[in-house]
C-alpha cells in the first residue's frame, strides 16, 4: 500500500481506488459522512489482468473510505466529506476540520459542474485552479514547471463560470482562494501549502503516487521508441502498458513486437546487406588464396529463413523483457476515444478500454504507395521484402530514399537484375555530392538507374512466385513514356506516419495535416499536455531507431522524475548501408553553405583506397571522405561524411568527437590507427 | 643545452667549418614511415633532403624495398594476411546467408603471399616515386656516422659515399630479436621479417612470444587453416589492459590456436625428416617437453637498429639497457642538430602513425617555424588478432594506479554483433569497456574495444578523448544502428554496480 509513504495517514480524500484495495477499505468501516441518494458517481474502473484474450471486468468503485479507527474525522466522501488540504500538509492539530457534510446545492447544473471538476482533478497528475493575474498562482505554476512536471491549469478568470467553479471548489476543499492545487487527486492546498509540501518532500511523494487510471503510462506502438520508453518507465516503478498491433501490409505481411527497425527495417536490411557483402567477400577471397572453383549461387529462401528466425527470436526477446519488467503488453490496435482513455481492438475485433494518466504515441510510419493503378495489388514494399518467401527476381525499385538504395544494393549483390527508378534526386536531405557517389558506385556494380521517371501503371502479366509485372512509366520532364517487365516492383518512395487513425482528433492532439507528423516541444509533448510522442512520427526529428530509443528513454525519465535531461537532436550520426556504406554526422555541404555561407567554411576531403581493396583488386579512387569546418568557430567540424567499407563503425566515434567539439586542429593532432579506413581523417586531410 | 664541442679533430672541425656548404639541409637515416614522412615534409618546405635506407637481410636472407617495417614486414602485410583469415571466417558464414559454397574451402598460401608481396612491392615503388617527385635524394646505402654532420654510406657493391647535412634525423627503427641462449634458434627459426615473404606455407607453426606480433601471426595462421601454437613464458600483451588481453587469448584458444602457457623453449633441432623439434620447459611443473613443427617463429620483442650507426662518433647517447636513442620532447638527441623518431627512440610507442606525426611535427619545427610538440598521450592502437582489440588511453590497471581505485569508474558491456547472429557465431568475447574518472563529469581515461572492425571503431573515439570527452558526452551521442560501435555509446553498467554486463535479450 503506497499510502504508507505519506506518513500522514489516509488523508487522500481524492484518491480513488479500485480492486482489492477498495475491498479492504470497505471492510474496515462504513462511510462516516452521510451519503445521500443518489449515490456518488461511480468511477468505472476497467482492469485488465493480463494481455489480450481475457475478458475485461468493470469494477464499480465504492466511495473512498475512512482509514479506520483513530482517524474518524478523515472521512472522505467524494461528494461532500472532504478533508482540507491542510490535513495532508499541516500539523496534526489542524486535521479536525471537516467540510460540510452535504451538498450545498442540489441543482442539476451545480452537480454537473462538480462532476466536471472532479473529472479534471482525477485526470490530471497536477491540477491547478488558478487566476491568470494571481502572483501566488504564478509561483505555484513555476514550481511545477521547474520540477519538469506537467500541470493542468484552469484559469478561473478566463472561463465563463469561474466564480461558480470557485464556489464549488470551496465546498469540496474548504478553501476559498486560488491557487487551489491537487496532485494525483490529493488536495494539496494553496501556494504556501504547496511550497511547504515541496520543501518537506511530500510533494514529490504525492507526485509519485498511484493514480486512479488503470495505468500510469500507456504507450501506443511497440517499436524501438515505445519499448524503450515503456521499459524505462517500468524500471522507475510505473504501471505501464504497451499497445502494439501490426496492420498487415496490402500484400498481407505482418510481424511481431518490436516495430519497424527489428522487423522490416534496420535489422533485416543490415543482415541482407551483410549477405551481399559476403558475396563480395567470396569474390575477394580467391585473391587472398581461398580456393574454390564452383560458381557460387545465392539462395534467397535460406537467407530469408535465417533472418526471419533471428527476428522471431528478437520478437520473443522483447516480449520477455516487457514481461520481466511487468509491462502489460497487449497485441491490440490502440485508438483514443476520449481524454485519458484508449480503445484497444484485438485481431478478433474485441474491444477493450484502458485509461492512463499519460500517453506516449510511438506508432511510427509505414511505406507509402503511389496511388496508381495496380500499386497496392501488385507492388511490394520494404514491409514485404524481408520475409518474401521467394526470390524477387528481376526487380524495379521505385524511389531514391535510403531504403530504395539499400534494397537495390543488396538485391544486386545477390546477383539479381535491379533497376532503380528515380523521380528527381538521390537521398534527399543527405549531402548531394555523397549521394551521387553512392549512386555511381551502385551503377558501376550493376544497378541500373532510370532517372526522372515515375510509374503510372502496374499491370500483372503473369501470376507466380515471382510473377511478371508490366510497369508503365512517364518522364517527369516531357511526354516520354517507357515500359518495362519485372518480376517484382518494390516501392520505396517514402513513409507515412500512422497518426490519422488513432483517434488523435478525439482528444485534440494536433498533427501536421499535410505530413501527418506530430509537432512536439523540446520535451516531446504534444498539443495535449498528458500526451507525448516519440520516434518517426515527430515533426522535424530524425527518423532513426537510436534517436527514438534515446528520446523514449529520456522522456520516461523526465515524466517520472528521474532526470531533467532532454533529448539532444544535434549531430545525430547515421549510416546508409548501400553496397559502399555512407556514414555521416552533422551538416550536409549544401546545408552548411546555407547556414554559414560558403566563405566561412573550409572543406577538407580525400579519396582513399582501403588496404583490403588493393589485393582484392577493387577500384581505387572510389572511397571518399570529407569534413566541413566552420572557419568562424576555430575550424569546428560541423559535418563529417565518409563513403567506404564499415562507414557505420567509423562514423560513430567521430560523432562522439563532434559532441565533444571536434576541431580540425584536434583532428590533426590525433594519431591514426594503421592501417584502417578510420585513419583517413587523421592522415589525409 | 650547450653546444657539444667535438673532441675528435679534425673531421668534426672540418664539418663544422663547412656549415652552410654541406650537401643537404636534412639527411634522414632510415626510409621507414617516420623517415619518409620527415623527408617529404622537409622537401615540401623547400629544403634539400636526402634519405638513406638499407635493409640488412634477415638471418634467413629475407630482404625488401623502401618503406621500412610497416610497409614490408609489419602493418601492411599482417593486416592483409589478417584479412585473408577474416575472409576464411566469412566463407564459413556465407552458407548461413544463402551462399551455396561447398565447405571446407582450402587455402593456398602461395597465392596469398604472392598477392600480398606484390602489393608491398607496389608500395615500395610508390615510395620511391614520391621521393623523386619531391626531389628528395634517395640512397640505398648502409649509413654510419663519421662525425656529427657526416655520414658514410656503403652501397651493396661495397662502394662508399660521404654525405653531410646540417640536420640529421635518425629513423632506423627496429628489428626482431632472436633469443641468444637457445640452441638452434638463429639457425632454424624465422621472425616477422620472414613470415610475410615465405614462398611456401609455413605449415605447422610454433610462435614463441606474447607480443602483439606473436598473437597476430598465430591468429592469421590459424585463420587460414594452419596448425598454430603460441608459447608464452609469462603474460600476454604486456602493457595492454590485462582483462582485454586475456579475452583476446580466450577467443583465439576457442578458435583453434593452441597455447603453451608458462613455457620457455630451450632448443630447436632439425630432425632427419626436415621437421623442427622444439624442446621446452614448463616453468610451473619444471618438466621438459618436446613438439615437432614445420616452422618456429620468434616474436619475443624487437631491438633498435642502432648498432651499425656508429652513434658514438657523433656523440648520440643511447640507453645502456635498450640501446634505444635518448631524446627530449623535441625529439632532440644529445647532439643538438641530430634528432631521432620512431621505434629507434627510447620510451615511444612503436607505431607507424606516431612516427609519421612525430616526424612531420619535427620537420615543421626545424624548417616551418612551428613550435608544436608531439603529444604522445592517448595514442590509439589496434591489435589485429582474429577478434580485433582496439584501445586508446589508459588501461584499467594504469588508471587505477594513477588515480586510485576509488576514483575510477569502469563502464562495460558484452555485446553480440548483429552479423554474428545469423552466422551462428559465438560472441562471448565481444566486449567493450570505458575507463573514466569517477568524479563528474567523468572524464574518459581509456576505451577498450574487442570485436570486429575494432580499428575502425576506435579511431573516432580516440578523437573524442583528444577533445576531452566525458562519459556524459559519449552517452549523449546517438548510436548508429545496427553497428558494433554503437555499443560504446550505450555503456550504462559500471563494474562497481556489480550488475551483469552480458547481453540480455536485446
Amino acid at each position: 500500500m503506497r499510502r504508507a509513504v505519506l506518513g500522514v495517514g489516509r488523508a487522500a480524500a481524492w484518491r480513488i481506488r479500485a480492486g482489492a484495495e477498495s475491498g479492504q477499505q470497505r471492510q474496515r468501516s462504513p462511510p462516516l459522512s452521510p451519503v445521500p441518494a443518489p449515490p456518488p458517481p461511480a468511477f468505472r474502473f476497467v482492469s485488465r489482468p493480463g494481455p489480450a484474450g481475457s475478458e475485461s471486468e468493470t469494477v464499480e468503485q465504492s466511495p473512498p473510505q475512512s482509514p479506520g479507527p483513530g482517524k474518524a474525522g478523515d472521512a472522505p466522501n467524494r461528494r461532500s466529506g472532504h478533508v482540507r488540504g491542510a490535513r495532508v500538509l499541516s500539523p496534526p492539530g489542524r486535521r479536525a476540520h471537516l467540510s460540510s457534510p452535504g451538498p450545498s446545492s442540489s441543482s442539476e447544473a451545480r452537480e454537473e459542474l462538480r462532476r466536471r471538476l472532479r473529472e479534471l482533478i482525477e485526470r490530471s497528475r497536477v491540477m491547478i485552479f488558478s487566476k491568470s493575474y494571481c502572483p501566488h498562482s504564478t509561483r505555484v505554476k513555476e514550481l511545477f514547471s521547474s520540477l519538469g512536471v506537467e500541470c493542468n491549469v484552469l484559469e478561473l478568470d478566463q472561463v465563463d463560470d469561474g466564480a461558480k467553479i470557485q464556489e464549488v471548489l470551496s465546498e469540496i476543499t474548504n478553501q476559498k482562494t486560488v491557487p487551489n492545487v491537487f496532485v494525483n487527486k490529493v488536495h494539496v492546498g494553496g501556494c504556501d501549502q504547496t511550497f511547504q509540501a515541496y520543501q518537506s518532500g511530500l510533494l514529490q511523494k504525492l507526485l509519485e503516487e498511484e493514480s486512479a487510471y488503470d495505468y500510469d503510462l500507456i504507450i501506443v506502438g511497440g517499436g524501438s521508441g515505445g519499448l524503450s520508453c515503456a521499459k524505462e518507465a517500468a524500471i522507475l516503478g510505473k504501471k505501464v502498458m504497451v499497445l502494439d498491433f501490426v496492420v498487415p501490409s496490402p500484400q498481407g505481411t505482418s510481424w511481431g513486437l518490436g516495430g519497424t527497425c527489428v522487423n522490416v527495417g534496420c535489422i533485416p536490411k543490415k543482415l541482407m546487406h551483410q549477405a551481399a557483402l559476403l558475396g563480395q567477400a567470396l569474390c575477394d577471397s580467391r585473391k587472398f588464396g581461398w580456393e574454390y572453383d564452383q560458381q557460387v549461387k545465392h539462395n534467397w529462401e535460406t537467407m530469408t529463413k535465417a533472418i526471419q528466425n533471428h527476428i522471431s527470436s528478437l520478437n520473443w526477446g522483447y516480449r520477455l523483457s516487457l514481461r520481466e519488467k511487468a509491462v502489460a503488453y497487449v497485441n491490440s490496435y490502440g485508438e483514443f476515444v476520449e481524454h485519458h482513455k484508449i480503445k484497444a481492438t484485438n485481431k478478433k475485433g474485441q474491444e477493450t478500454y484502458y485509461t492512463a494518466a499519460q500517453f506516449v504515441i510511438a506508432t511510427g510510419e509505414r511505406p507509402r504507395y503511389l496511388g496508381i493503378q495496380g500499386d497496392k495489388e501488385y507492388c511490394i514494399t520494404s514491409d514485404d521484402l524481408f520475409s518474401l518467401p521467394y526470390c524477387p527476381g528481376k526487380t524495379l525499385v521505385v524511389g531514391a530514399s535510403y531504403v530504395a538504395l539499400e534494397c537495390a544494393g543488396f538485391l544486386a549483390g545477390f546477383g539479381l537484375d535491379v533497376t532503380v527508378m528515380v523521380r528527381s534526386i538521390l537521398l534527399r536531405g543527405f549531402d548531394q555530392e555523397m549521394a551521387e557517389k553512392v549512386g555511381s558506385y551502385m551503377e558501376q556494380h550493376g544497378v541500373k538507374f532510370l532517372r526522372k521517371f515515375i510509374p503510372v501503371m502496374i499491370q500483372q502479366l503473369e501470376k507466380g512466385s515471382p510473377g511478371k509485372l508490366k510497369v508503365l512509366a512517364k518522364s517527369t520532364e516531357g511526354t516520354e513514356t517507357i515500359e518495362g517487365v519485372y518480376n517484382t516492383v518494390l516501392l520505396a518512395i517514402g513513409r507515412d506516419s500512422c497518426t490519422r487513425k488513432i483517434g488523435l482528433e478525439k482528444i485534440g492532439v494536433k498533427i501536421n495535416e499535410k505530413s501527418g507528423k506530430i509537432p512536439v516541444n523540446d520535451v516531446e509533448q504534444t498539443s495535449v499536455p498528458y500526451v507525448y510522442a516519440v520516434g518517426d512520427i515527430l515533426e522535424g526529428r530524425p527518423e532513426l531507431t537510436p534517436v527514438a530509443i534515446q528520446s523514449g528513454k529520456l522522456l520516461a525519465r523526465r515524466l517520472f522524475g528521474a532526470s531533467l535531461e532532454k533529448c539532444d537532436y544535434i549531430n545525430v550520426p547515421t549510416t546508409v548501408f548501400t553496397p559502399l556504406e555512407y556514414g555521416c554526422c552533422g551538416l550536409a555541404e549544401e546545408k552548411a553553405i546555407e547556414v554559414y555561407k560558403k566563405e566561412n567554411l573550409e572543406i577538407y576531403h580525400t579519396l582513399f583506397w582501403p588496404l583490403e581493396w588493393t589485393v582484392a583488386g577493387r577500384e581505387n579512387n572510389t572511397c571518399y571522405a570529407k569534413i566541413i569546418c566552420n572557419k568562424l568557430d576555430h575550424d569546428r567540424v560541423i559535418g563529417f561524411h565518409i563513403l567506404g567499407p564499415n562507414a557505420g563503425e567509423v562514423t560513430q566515434g567521430f560523432a562522439a568527437a563532434m559532441k565533444c567539439g571536434l576541431t580540425k586542429q584536434l583532428l590533426d593532432d590525433t594519431i591514426g590507427i594503421h592501417p584502417t579506413c578510420g585513419e583517413v581523417g587523421n592522415r589525409r586531410f | 643545452g650547450p653546444l657539444r664541442w667535438p673532441t675528435d679533430i679534425p673531421s668534426h672541425l672540418s664539418s663544422l667549418l663547412s656549415a652552410g656548404q654541406r650537401d643537404y639541409d636534412l639527411l634522414v637515416i632510415g626510409g621507414g614511415s617516420g623517415g619518409l614522412a620527415c623527408a617529404k615534409e622537409a622537401a615540401q618546405l623547400g629544403r634539400k633532403v636526402a634519405v638513406v635506407d638499407y635493409v640488412e637481410p634477415s638471418p634467413r636472407g629475407t630482404r625488401w624495398g623502401l618503406g621500412g617495417t610497416c610497409v614490408n614486414v609489419g602493418c601492411i602485410p599482417k593486416k592483409l594476411m589478417h584479412q585473408a583469415a577474416l575472409l576464411g571466417g566469412l566463407i564459413r558464414d556465407a552458407p548461413h546467408y544463402g551462399w551455396e559454397v561447398a565447405q571446407p574451402v582450402p587455402h593456398d598460401w602461395r597465392k596469398m603471399a604472392e598477392a600480398v608481396q606484390n602489393h608491398v612491392k607496389s608500395l615500395n615503388w610508390g615510395h620511391r616515386v614520391q621521393l623523386q617527385d619531391r626531389k628528395v635524394k634517395y640512397f640505398n646505402i648502409k649509413a654510419s656516422f663519421v662525425d656529427e654532420h657526416t655520414v658514410c654510406g656503403v652501397a651493396k657493391g661495397g662502394k662508399e659515399i660521404l654525405l653531410s647535412a646540417d640536420h640529421i634525423i635518425i629513423a632506423t627503427g627496429g628489428r626482431p630479436r632472436y633469443p641468444t641462449h637457445i640452441e638452434g634458434a638463429l639457425e632454424y627459426g624465422i621472425t616477422s621479417d620472414d613470415i610475410f615473404w615465405l614462398k611456401e606455407s609455413p605449415g605447422k607453426t610454433l610462435v614463441v612470444g606474447a607480443s602483439y606480433v606473436a598473437l597476430e601471426c598465430a591468429g592469421f595462421l590459424t585463420g587460414i587453416g594452419l596448425d598454430a601454437t603460441v608459447m608464452i613464458r609469462s603474460i600476454p600483451l604486456r602493457g595492454f589492459d590485462q582483462q582485454m588481453s586475456s579475452m583476446v587469448i580466450e577467443h583465439m584458444a576457442s578458435h583453434g590456436t593452441q597455447f603453451l602457457r608458462g613455457c620457455a623453449p630451450s632448443r630447436v633441432r632439425r630432425l632427419p625428416d626436415g621437421h623442427l623439434q622444439v624442446t621446452w620447459e614448463d616453468r610451473t611443473t619444471g618438466k621438459e617437453d618436446t613438439g615437432t613443427f614445420d616452422t618456429v617463429l620468434w616474436a619475443i620483442g624487437r631491438v633498435p637498429d642502432t648498432r651499425s650507426l656508429n652513434l658514438e662518433k657523433a656523440g648520440v647517447d643511447t640507453s645502456p639497457d635498450t640501446q634505444k636513442i635518448l631524446v627530449d620532447s623535441r625529439e632532440g638527441t644529445s647532439v643538438p642538430h641530430i634528432y631521432a623518431i620512431g621505434d629507434v627512440v627510447e620510451g615511444r610507442p612503436e607505431l607507424t602513425p606516431t612516427a609519421i606525426m612525430a616526424g612531420r611535427l619535427l620537420v615543421q619545427r626545424l624548417f616551418g617555424g612551428s613550435s608544436d610538440l608531439m603529444d604522445y598521450d592517448n595514442v590509439p592502437t589496434t591489435v589485429f588478432t582474429p577478434l580485433e582489440y582496439g584501445c586508446v588511453g589508459l588501461s584499467e590497471e594504469e588508471a587505477v594506479a594513477r588515480h586510485g581505485q576509488e576514483h575510477v569508474e569502469v563502464y562495460h558491456a558484452h555485446y553480440k554483433p548483429l552479423e554474428f547472429t545469423v552466422a551462428g557465431r559465438d560472441a562471448s568475447q565481444c566486449y567493450v569497456k570505458m575507463v573514466c574518472l569517477r568524479e563528474p563529469p567523468q572524464l574518459v581515461l581509456g576505451l577498450h574495444f574487442l570485436g570486429p572492425n575494432a580499428g575502425e571503431v576506435t579511431q573516432g573515439f580516440a578523437l573524442g578523448i583528444k577533445c576531452g570527452a566525458s562519459y556524459a558526452q559519449v552517452m549523449r551521442t546517438v548510436g548508429i544502428h545496427p553497428t558494433c560501435s554503437e555499443e560504446v555509446v550505450k555503456l550504462r553498467i559500471s563494474k562497481r554496480s556489480g550488475l551483469d554486463p552480458t547481453v540480455t535479450g536485446c
